[in-house]
């Protein structure tokens, strides 16, 4: 049976445990449902749960070991010239293997039999059926291929069995314990608390996955490359050319790129934080609910647009505008710059710096409004020295927030301020940051082992290391702020 | 009646009509409609200088309603609409030739539920002349902090910790940090929309018998839910039931002896 179909059934009866059981709870009772423990609904619950977790936990339990077995199968079948061979061929191989187990299951028996006996092209009969393979196919892949069903069958039979007998202990367990005095309602709410404890460790373990992925491929870069080279380096120049050729390594300074991701991202902050507070406080304490109302999910389109598009904006109508408004002025701006970049992206956070100081700015208690006003305090006086001092860290939170999506922002920089590394003061010339080179060395027909494309992790790690830093003092001011006026 | 009222009396018996004290604010024919709704209808109260006013009544009766309409806090909200004449010192305070800022800086208000600013003790009371330009140098300003909390009776509690945020006060220190904040403007009359509600029993204690000494500078208008405490710091109890004034006049003949069966009914707590 297929896992689809497998987790049907196993949908189908949980139902029935939850059927049975809440029936059966109030069957116990006469009827009489203030003699249970739980309400009937808890004990329906409480069945479906006993039944479905413990199955589905068999599930999950196959679908990780089973493909460990079965690779672990393919590996012993292989012959020495294979083993031989270094990692990622062999790793090429033994997919391939895979890729013709699955492509016999198309087959078939006529077929299969000349594809075991070696009479045909196997490679260019599964191509036929839709299964595109890398290589030719040598007998031993096909031997294998059959070993790795004749296992996978046997697997999946099992699975099966098992999970007959888990049902059936754990539906013989519901039915003896289904008693009336059965706090189904405490078991049930614990389900709940698990499942939500489990929603969350996942997020956070994700988080973790990636940091630890990154750290390994970060320090295999600096065992080739000296940390100094790195960070205070002032020149980026990974050398591309010379990959593998020799032991020139190439300098990979961290400086200049950081410079302009800082560069931009300072550019856009001024463009974005006045606007994006003044619309704020427009909306919080001027706007109708009318104007509100319609103003706000306006502004906040601005987010939805994809930042491609805010590339192209830039490079089309925003980037060739400065550039003849600087020619009238006499100025020297190139069509691709810092400040090109920096307005675009700011024009792009104004909606985070807004739609939060907005929400902040509203949830600061009327009462201290009434209280400045009450003292004979204009509305601007109210503003500028009570609502926005109390609302001042939440803001300061929410530009932090959008200073951490201005530094990971890519596309907009590639469009508006070109990919060339420059360590520059002045906003009119090109320059490009962190993210843009972390694009640029992963993308192209490069291998994961030399230090021309792990640097891009060293850069992400600096990078999550930056804005991780920026998120968790954006989040101690705002906790802070909680305390103000509670 | 107090004691000052009282020789103006006996100066003065040749005339009736002086005989009373000063009318510092005088509401006639108040409307006030939030949207569609009606919540005050003809209201006709008058607030003698230098005496404490207070309006008692059922929830929802209208008698915060009313004490909002004397500084114009109502027009924060946007739905209500004032129709009528409020007086304060004969002027119109709704003509359009009035600024609402100066309107409230001679109006102070203090609040139910105390609001300090998330500012220090000093700051707090130092908000209102800093707006106002009421001092002119620091010292000044110090003076006038310091006499407005001392007028408040929280000075010889803060004195040491001026510097803290006012956030940190008990509720009923906050209380009066307010009062010391609403009298830092020096205001003609302070309104007062039950500002005991949330404050214990002590702490009530002592706001009263501040209410009572603020008597001697401004005129005080209060709203309580509290008919001891009106009966405790008012002279003049003014009774609210939906939405209309029932009966007004000197504190102590509305306690012993009201003549509307409503006031009679609420006031021995038969309702409300």
């Amino acid at each position: 049976m297929t896992t689809g179909l497998l987790l049907s059934v196993i949908i189908v009866l949980m139902v029935a445990a939850f059927l049975y059981s809440r029936t059966r709870a109030v069957q116990l009772v006469a009827g009489n449902v203030k003699k249970l423990h739980s309400r009937p609904t808890y004990h329906g619950s409480f069945g479906a749960l006993l039944i479905g977790f413990p199955l589905v936990v068999v599930m999950l339990f196959w679908m990780i070991a089973e493909p460990i077995y079965l690779n672990n199968i393919v590996h012993g079948q292989m012959p020495d010239t294979v083993n031989a061979l270094t990692d990622s061929e062999r790793g090429l191989i033994e997919s391939q293997v895979r890729s013709i187990a699955n492509g016999l299951t198309l087959l078939d028996a006529p077929e299969r039999r000349q594809v075991s006996e070696g009479l045909v092209d196997t490679r260019a009969l599964l191509a036929e059926k839709g299964v595109p393979l890398g290589s030719d196919v040598q007998r031993y892949m096909v031997a294998a291929a059959d070993t790795y069903l004749e296992r996978q069958g046997l697997s999946r039979t099992l699975r099966v069995g098992v999970l007959v007998l888990v049902a059936l202990l754990a539906g013989f367990y519901l039915v003896r314990n289904l008693t009336p005095e059965l706090r189904a309602r405490n078991l049930v709410e614990l389900a709940v608390r698990i499942a939500l404890i489990t929603a969350s460790s996942i997020a956070i373990l994700t988080t973790i996955g990636i940091v630890l992925s990154m750290l390994s491929e970060t320090i295999r870069f600096f065992n080739m490359v000296p940390l100094s080279n790195f960070f205070l380096g002032t020149v980026w120049d990974p050398r591309f050319a010379n990959v593998g050729s020799g032991t020139e390594v190439g300098q990979y300074g961290l400086i200049p790129l950081l410079w302009g991701t800082v560069l931009i991202s300072l550019i856009a902050l001024m463009v974005a934080v006045p606007i994006g507070l003044f619309a704020a406080i427009y909306m919080a304490e001027y706007a109708s609910n009318r104007v509100r109302n319609t103003a706000k999910p306006l502004l906040e389109i601005l987010a939805g647009i994809p930042t491609i598009v805010y590339g192209f904006f830039a490079l089309v109508t925003v980037g060739p505008f400065f550039r003849d408004f600087g020619a009238t002025l006499g100025l020297d701006v190139s069509a691709r710059s810092a400040l090109t970049a920096g307005v675009v992206m700011g024009i792009m956070i104004i909606p985070f710096i807004s739609s939060l100081s907005d929400d902040i700015i509203t949830s600061v208690p009327r009462a201290m409004r009434e209280g400045s006003l009450g003292l004979g305090a204009t509305k601007s006086e109210t503003i500028r020295r009570v609502v926005l001092p109390a609302a001042l860290p939440g803001i300061v939170g929410a530009i932090l927030l959008a200073a951490s999506r201005a530094i990971g922002e890519t596309m907009i920089v590639v469009l508006a301020a070109g990919v060339a590394p420059n360590l520059t003061a002045n906003p009119l010339e090109a320059v490009t940051t962190v993210t843009v080179k972390i694009v640029s060395q992963l993308t192209g027909d490069t291998e994961f082992t030399s230090p021309q494309t792990l640097v891009a992790f060293a850069l992400g790690l600096t990078l999550f290391t930056m804005t991780l830093i920026l998120n968790i003092y954006a989040l101690y001011i705002v906790r802070k702020y909680r305390e103000q006026y509670d | 009646m107090d004691a000052s009222a009282q020789t103006m009396n006996t100066n003065r018996e040749s005339t009736v009509v002086t005989n009373a004290p000063h009318i510092k604010m005088k509401g006639e024919k108040v409307n006030v409609f939030y949207g569609e709704k009606q919540a005050l209808f003809d209201v006709d109260l008058e607030v003698p200088e230098h005496q404490v006013t207070a309006l008692i009544g059922p929830s929802g009766c209208g008698k915060s309603t009313f004490l909002r309409c004397l500084n114009r806090m109502n027009d924060i909200i946007d739905i209500c609409q004032v129709k009528g004449n409020i007086t304060l010192d004969k002027t119109d305070i709704y003509d359009s030739s009035v600024d609402v800022v100066e309107l409230r800086a001679r109006v102070g208000m203090v609040f139910q539920k105390p609001n300090p600013f998330p500012k220090s003790i000093f700051e707090n009371v130092a908000y209102g002349p800093k707006i106002h330009g009421l001092a002119r140098n620091k010292t000044e300003l110090e003076e006038i902090v310091v006499e407005s909390l001392q007028k408040a009776g929280l000075f010889e509690e803060v004195k040491d910790r001026l510097e803290e945020p006012g956030t940190g006060l008990s509720g009923g220190q906050q209380q009066r940090l307010c009062i010391a904040r609403a009298i830092a403007v020096s205001p003609e009359v302070i309104l007062m929309d039950e500002p005991c509600s949330a404050l214990d029993p002590i702490a009530t204690a002592k706001v009263e018998e501040l209410i009572d000494e603020l008597r001697q500078n401004f005129t005080i208008v209060i709203v309580t839910h509290s008919m001891q405490q009106a009966a405790r710091v008012s002279q003049r109890t003014a009774f609210f039931h939906l939405g209309m004034l029932v009966e007004e006049g000197v504190t102590d003949e509305i306690f012993t002896n009201p003549t509307d069966k409503r006031t009679q009914d609420y006031i021995t707590g038969r309702f409300g």
